[in-house]
């Protein structure tokens, strides 16, 4: 079998899959490119199809191209593909950026009475369909238009009914008047019949619809109203890509539910303000990137020895340093498992995919509040800009369960020492100490950093300090005792090889498997939330002949952790180009490995 | 809130290891009295220390209480005040912490004017670390880490805290003991962000800024100077005055309206359903 096979399955026109088509509105940052390519997703999301979406922020070449990319279906995706047959195309560059995604029949929407347009020239086999954009929108009403005129004109490409826009335009444009809703309804309009009565050509495309109701969110959105049915209260945080719409999704909504959002003057007050407000037992959250965890890991250190129960949200970008801050990469794990000086007890839990991102922020502040120790919620990039399509029922909150751990409101001379002081370390058999809020009669104490005793003062004895140490971990083994740790699974639990990642890959890697199937590779696929605490995976390696990890990092930071856990080798797939692995491309590369030779295998023991 | 707090209850049993005679005895001291006089229990107290000789009042003091990495204690209260706004938050600091490693959080807490109060115990050295020089160290002042003096302008805190738009900017001599209480009482007392840098002298490191200077150079701005503490351009005036060491409430904006009131903060955030709250579902909704 050729290894380019499913690049170029995917590559010829599709007519055959008329259901799924790969979709993208193109051009410079500040041509609203986001907001043309959100509109369309919620149309077609409102026409119970399903959406992936993702986003081209920066490009190879130098400069503002921007593209908003929709992959649509009546079936349920995953996944984005290489592969292109409808594409507005604002300017010349967004063809030539996408040149390796067009196929023969992809069809290019252009305003061809544009200057910057004028002389452009659909490459050869792809249809180009010149449809004064500009003039269009200026007659219903005002050139800035000229994208929902865009949109209509896709709409009649695709045969798709332009009244699906009606909804999402409102949605957009509502708060702005409804005359300027009208005029972008009539400016779709006159897209669409400017392609059904001045255009010969037909397309192939016929866009069916369903009767389901799909909500459309992304990532960053997910943790947010994951915690806010979490009962988080305080955000606190500081601007970063790819993180910021976390706090962008809370400001204006957990005022509602009792809470409020800061915008501190940096990441070190941030995860500071957050520690205050849950030591008072509210429940709070910061959200940042790479480098704003850099900054919260003193911090961190802080919050575990207190004994603080906390969320701080990493949601990943290409590092080091600055890196690409508009590029996915899951290069954190390294520093999440470990960073910080001295040994920092701690939980790390990652979302495998957008709806995922609302679950695992559950999870986390349940966890946090149980062992009283910070935890990890790590997303990355990918999952943040993605919007995806879910059944509303995916997020059901009659489901929602809290568990705020060992909380104590009256019982409090239970835990008082023989001079009626409160021990918020007391040193229990599983780790756990009482936990008072202040305003808690009889419970007033305080914690520091320093090494402390069980009332939270200040000690350097070698037993209190041997004690302390091992109350802070025992609360690790508690919880690896307690809780359910095992990894999503997927695939053929039998199937000779075994696919690891973690993160946003999830999606990626199970598409790929329906392209392996089809050529008889049977995989099973173990998607893995829990990085610390993280599953015993021996037996699931031990079972299988190829054992392949999946990660978007050079280095292999998820394989370098189960090679240490196992004693095992496994085989590497990395991708840290700052681009999310796309399903073909993935299965292509599994083929690749699993016709490599065996690796040399650690003995085991 | 209980009437017959004294404000020996808001001591612990803890012995303090500060040097004898270090005016942080004396800065503590006013502030259990003012937290006291103000009818605050320490159950609802919150204190906030950083790190240096001055994080250790939090071991000392009883109330709820954090002593969190060094510079950091304003953010803390602020997190501490937003989800609580029913507790008595009490912030404390050293110069070091608040004026070097801290000062950029130092001039947002002064600009976000929550109703807490903050206490910075100055003693222009670094004591804990065995004496270098400070922010507010005198510029030809000899340390380890200066043989010639930091040869740097010191940091005015008090014009720092104008600067950054106070509404309650005072100084105090640890060694004044009514006066000083007095003054971290009002502090408490203000609805906004009540900072008072007390002199609090290090009788170890520092042969300079001593109990005596401080005793003959100070110009208590109420008794003896007459100053109205909501006169701006008096306040201005005294404030960067490099010739004079004042004391007292320098500047007061009775009209300043406190973070939790502008941002319509109530009640605590602690206080959460066993489920997710009502109305979430909506948010599910939204994305449709």
């Amino acid at each position: 079998m050729s290894q380019k096979s499913f690049a170029r399955r995917l590559s010829t026109p599709r007519y055959d899959m008329p259901d799924d088509l790969n979709w993208a509105v193109g051009g410079e940052a500040g041509d609203g490119i986001d907001s043309t390519g959100k509109i369309f997703a919620q149309a077609l999301s409102r026409a119970g199809r399903h959406v992936f979406t993702s986003k081209d922020f920066a490009s190879r070449i130098r400069g503002g191209y921007t593209a908003y990319k929709i992959r649509t279906s009546t079936e349920r995706i995953e996944s984005v593909v290489d592969s292109l047959d409808v594409l507005i195309a604002l300017t010349q560059r967004t063809v030539e950026e996408n040149l390796d995604e067009l196929h023969e029949g992809s069809v290019i929407i252009y305003d061809g009475e544009r200057t910057m347009m004028e002389d452009f020239e659909a490459p050869e086999e792809m249809v180009g369909l010149s449809v004064p954009l500009q003039r269009l929108a200026e007659e219903a009403g005002g050139a800035i238009m000229q994208n929902v005129v865009a949109l209509g004109a896709a709409c009649a490409v695709c045969d798709f009914d332009v009244e699906y826009l009606d909804e999402s335009l409102e949605k957009r444009f509502g708060g702005k008047g409804s005359s300027i809703v009208s005029n972008n309804k009539k400016a779709a309009r006159a897209g669409r019949d400017f392609v059904n009565d001045e255009i010969e050509e037909t397309f192939p495309y016929d866009l069916d619809t369903t009767d389901a109701d799909y909500v459309l969110l992304n990532g960053d959105e997910a943790i947010g109203m994951g915690a806010i049915a979490a009962g988080c209260r305080f955000y606190s945080g500081y601007p970063i890509t790819p993180a910021t719409a976390v706090m962008e999704y809370l400001k204006g909504r957990i005022e509602g539910f009792g809470g409020h959002v800061v915008q501190a003057e940096d990441e070190l007050s941030a995860i500071n303000m957050a520690l205050g407000a849950a030591r008072t037992g509210a429940r709070a959250m910061t959200a940042t990137s790479g480098p704003g965890i850099d900054l919260m890991t003193e911090t961190f250190g802080l919050i575990a020895t207190t004994e603080t129960p906390l969320v701080i949200c990493d949601v990943m970008r290409s590092g080091p340093s600055t890196g690409m801050p508009t590029k996915q990469e899951q290069g954190d794990l390294d520093m999440l498992l470990h960073g910080g000086h001295g040994e920092i007890p701690r939980f790390v839990v990652g979302a495998t995919s957008v709806a995922e991102c609302f679950h695992k922020a559950i999870e986390a502040f349940n966890l946090a509040e149980q062992y009283q120790t910070p935890v990890y919620l790590v997303a990355d990039l990918a999952l943040s800009v993605t919007e995806q399509t879910y059944p509303p029922e995916e997020f059901d909150m009659d489901a929602v369960e809290i568990d705020r751990g060992s909380l104590v409101t009256d019982a409090v001379k239970d835990w008082q020492n023989d001079s009626e002081q409160f021990t918020p370390h007391a040193a229990t058999e599983d780790g756990i100490s009482p936990r008072t809020i202040p305003g808690t009669p009889g419970g007033a104490h305080m914690t520091t950093g320093l090494e402390h005793d069980e009332l939270g003062r200040r000690t350097e004895d070698t037993d209190v300090r041997i004690e302390q140490v091992d109350k802070r971990q025992r609360k690790v083994e508690t919880a690896i005792g307690r809780e359910d740790w095992t990894p999503r699974e997927f695939g053929d639990g039998d199937g000779d090889t075994l696919v690891l990642s973690w993160g946003s890959n999830e999606g990626a890697i199970r598409e790929a498997m329906e392209f392996l199937e089809e050529d008889g590779i049977s995989v099973r696929f173990l998607s893995v939330p829990y990085l610390f605490p993280r599953p015993d995976l021996s037996e699931a390696i031990e079972a299988a002949e190829d054992v392949i990890v999946v990660e978007c990092n050079a280095t292999g930071q998820f394989a370098d952790v189960v090679e240490h856990d196992t004693l095992t080798r496994v085989k590497r797939i990395n991708k840290y180009n700052g681009v999310r692995f796309n399903a073909d491309e993935l299965a292509e590369r599994i083929t690749e490995t699993i016709g490599e030779d065996a690796v040399e295998e650690v003995p085991t023991q | 809130m209980s009437s017959d707090v004294r404000f020996t209850d808001f001591k612990s049993d803890a012995q303090p290891t500060w040097c004898p005679g270090c005016g942080d005895f004396g800065t503590m001291n006013g502030m259990m009295k003012a937290l006291a006089n103000t009818g605050n229990h320490p159950d609802d107290t919150f204190i906030v220390a950083g790190i240096g000789c001055s994080g250790k009042i939090g071991t000392y003091m009883h109330s709820y209480a954090l002593h969190g990495v060094h510079g950091r204690a304003l953010p803390v209260g602020i997190g501490v005040k937003t989800a609580n706004p029913d507790l008595e938050v009490m912030v404390s600091g050293g110069d070091g912490d608040g004026y070097s490693i801290g000062a950029g959080h130092f001039v947002h807490a002064v600009r976000r004017n929550l109703d807490m109060t903050y206490v910075v115990m100055d003693n222009r050295i670094y004591g804990l670390t065995k004496g270098q020089f400070s922010p507010t160290s005198r510029e030809d002042f000899e340390t380890a880490t200066s043989p010639e003096g930091p040869q740097q302008s010191p940091v005015n805190p008090l014009a720092l805290a104008l600067a950054a738009g106070g509404s309650f900017i005072a100084q105090s001599f640890s060694s004044d003991a009514q006066r000083h209480a007095q003054i971290v009482q009002e502090a408490i007392e203000h609805d906004g962000f009540g900072f008072v840098n007390v002199y609090s002298p290090c009788v170890t490191f520092n042969d300079v800024d001593t109990y005596d200077y401080f005793r003959d150079s100070l110009v208590d701005v109420g008794e003896d100077d007459d100053h109205d503490p909501t006169d701006y351009e008096g306040a201005v005036e005294r404030i960067m005055d490099n010739d004079k060491e004042y004391q007292g409430v320098i500047y007061r904006d009775d009209d300043s309206v406190p973070y939790g009131e502008r941002h319509g903060i109530e009640g605590r955030m602690a206080d959460i359903p066993g489920g997710a709250p009502d109305g979430a579902t909506d948010l599910v909704r939204e994305f449709y």
